[in-house]
């Protein structure tokens, strides 16, 4: 900053002029592009996208015919490559995304917080709930992102190597290919109900803890907690409200005929989760010292 | 609610507790349209905190504070409109080059910020490095892109909280011509700071905070003229010219040195020393005021003002060290009987 450069400030009167305040759409968009810039960001979706194919190839090398017992898909995987994008959210739905979900959900607030960049967005001319919003919409965006990558990946690596072939449901009907192919999106929506709830809670530990590391592992442990809970013997009645036992609730559509009440059901009990979650997540951001960095 | 006869900072009774500590104590702060404010006082002192509260960025315990009439606590951005800066270091995302930061921010700032990122970096001089990414950046790199972050929302009141900190000597006087002019095209500033150098140079007003609390306010030449308007003497009879200054009503800390006379008094008693001199067959050979330093009246504030305030804080309470403050007054004394010495001689 030499005294030319100085020279060189602006000839126009520097003043108040009255500015049309940012939307939140604006802030959410630049929370989509530093999730792009950053590495972390590609670590999530490499593994959503790399472990359906290791489970094709793991399969195509197996010479797997096609007899498993265990689950229907399991059982036809080499008969429709329909049956892997299945078998996929099934495997990934327990620990994997709810993992994926969290690396962002729980880094989101805290990072920036720690980084003192959160200060630096605060002082500008939106407001603390238009931030909130764009982070939480930002986090459930890259989870929403996760899981229809899997989805995709895990279906085009399965129908290149078993082909787009009609399959069966759950209660052994045989859809077309095509439905089968609608059917196959529409579970991997429904597992959005749980998997946004998850994100919820890590935006919630993200602002509250202040930490990425503990929001992530704190996520990801209270997933594990409600596995735990659920095998204590005696509390069965309790089962149904366990967010953990919503991870299933996309089966109901792959039934025939479809089965909607397993996914009203997680519906509001999600809601009983989420709900609460983003409030508390949101009076501490509106309310919280930002003395971080 | 706003107007534009609202003062650009009025805080009121401003108080931080965490838990056991009071990091402000009922801070009172005007800063008027067009001031160039030195907020100044010893690590630790509280200003930062303040700064942040005028920010909106943390919540104060007590008090209100308000940015051209607006709240930042209540009103959120809405209170910041008009202003900008930064406390402690401005902190960017280092994965995003410079411009991309500065695009991120002008989107948040609305307005055709965008627009100015190109002119803004100019003013920085960063134009060469404005698509690397700040990770890279050395740390005056970062307070040029700190002060460019905050012309893009072409703001009437700058908060700068040690924007020098860190520079090279060259970088320093950069900053503060870039705040001088800044300052002369009507922008108020708000500058925290621990240069005193850089603030007897900037600023016209001052706070001066110590443990929490405003131990001054106001114009900075009214401080130094408080601190005691000294003067030094030569006359042609220097030993004839002190006897008739320590007769003298109204001066004090008449003495004598190597350099000459020196004494504090108002001036119209620095009148009447004139005419007793001239009386007395003394001529006066030059009589120059000489005004304290910030830096002296900084220190006399900041802890000898401990000692004023604290009848205690005279006594070293572990029996053996010495605050700041006591050593202070421990070297003054030294001082003066060295000159009494002298003086006796």
């Amino acid at each position: 900053m030499s005294s030319t450069a100085v020279g060189a400030a602006p000839a126009t009167p520097i003043g108040a002029a009255r500015v049309r305040r940012p939307s939140t759409a604006t802030a959410y968009r630049w929370e989509l592009r530093k999730l792009v810039s950053q590495k972390r960001t590609y670590l999530g979706l490499g593994l959503a996208a790399i472990l359906p194919l290791i489970f094709v190839l793991a399969q195509s090398l197996r010479n797997h015919r096609g007899h498993d017992q265990g689950n229907i898909f399991a059982s036809h995987i080499t008969q429709s490559g329909l049956a892997t994008p299945v078998l996929m959210l099934l495997f990934l739905s327990v620990f994997m995304l709810p993992l994926i979900a969290a690396l962002v959900a729980g880094d989101i607030v805290a990072a920036e917080d720690g980084n003192g960049t959160l200060k630096t967005i605060l002082t500008r001319s939106v407001d603390r709930g238009q931030v909130f919003a764009a982070k939480t919409l930002a986090a459930m965006t890259y989870a929403t992102i996760a899981v229809f990558l899997s989805a995709v990946v895990a279906t085009v690596a399965g129908v290149a190597a078993w082909g787009f072939h009609h399959v069966v449901t759950f209660s052994g009907t045989v859809v077309s290919a095509p439905e089968g192919l609608l059917l196959v999106f529409a579970a991997n929506a429904c597992y959005l109900i749980p998997l946004l709830t998850v994100t919820a809670i890590g935006v919630l530990l993200s602002t509250t803890t202040r930490n990425s590391a503990a929001a992530v592992v704190g996520t990801v442990g209270f997933t594990i907690l409600l596995f735990i809970v659920a095998q204590i013997p005696g509390i069965e009645g309790l089962k149904p409200y366990l967010l953990t036992e919503q991870y299933e609730n996309w089966h109901g559509l792959l039934r025939t005929p479809t089965d909607w009440a397993p996914i009203w059901h997680s519906a509001w009990v999600c809601a009983l989760y989420m709900v609460p979650a983003l409030f508390a997540a949101y009076l501490v951001f509106l309310r919280r010292d930002v003395a971080g960095g | 609610m706003a107007d534009e006869e609202s003062p650009p900072v009025r805080a009121r009774g401003l108080v931080k507790r965490y838990k056991e500590v009071l990091a402000v104590d009922h801070i009172d702060l005007n800063v008027h349209a067009g001031d160039v404010y030195g907020f100044l006082g010893p690590n630790g002192a509280g200003k930062t905190t303040t700064l942040r509260m005028a920010l909106g960025l943390i919540m104060p315990t007590e008090g209100t504070v308000q940015l051209f009439g607006r709240d930042p606590i209540r009103e959120g951005a809405r209170a910041l409109q008009g202003v900008a800066g930064f406390v402690e270091a401005p902190r960017f995302y280092p994965y995003l080059s410079a411009r991309k930061n500065l695009e991120l921010l002008a989107a948040l700032d609305g307005g055709g910020a965008r627009e100015r990122i190109g002119e803004v970096l100019e003013i920085v001089e960063l134009s060469p490095r404005a698509e690397h990414r700040v990770g890279g950046y050395s740390h005056g790199m970062r307070q040029r892109l700190g002060i460019a972050a905050a012309l893009l929302r072409r703001p009437r009141l700058l908060i700068l909280d040690e924007p020098a900190t860190g520079l090279d000597p060259a970088g320093m006087r950069d900053m503060r011509a870039l705040i001088r002019r800044l300052a002369d095209e009507g922008i108020t500033v708000l500058l925290s700071s621990h240069q005193l150098p850089e603030v007897q140079e900037l600023c016209d007003r001052v706070a001066i905070v110590d443990s929490g609390r405003v131990v001054y306010e106001g114009a900075l030449s009214d401080l130094r003229r408080q601190g005691g308007a000294g003067y030094r003497l030569r006359t042609t009879d220097d030993t004839r010219a002190l006897q008739i200054m320590r007769a003298q009503p109204g001066l004090d800390h008449a003495s004598s040195s190597e350099h000459g006379l020196s004494f504090q008094a108002d001036e119209q008693h620095v009148g009447a020393l004139s005419l007793a001199l001239g009386m007395a067959g003394v001529g006066i050979l030059a009589l120059t005021p000489e005004l304290a330093t910030l830096e002296d009246l900084f220190f006399r504030l900041t802890e000898g003002g401990n000692d004023a305030r604290d009848p205690a804080a005279g006594e070293s309470s572990d029996g053996g060290a010495l605050s700041g403050g006591q050593l202070g007054a421990a070297v003054s004394g030294l001082a003066a009987t060295a000159r009494a010495l002298e003086e006796s001689r």
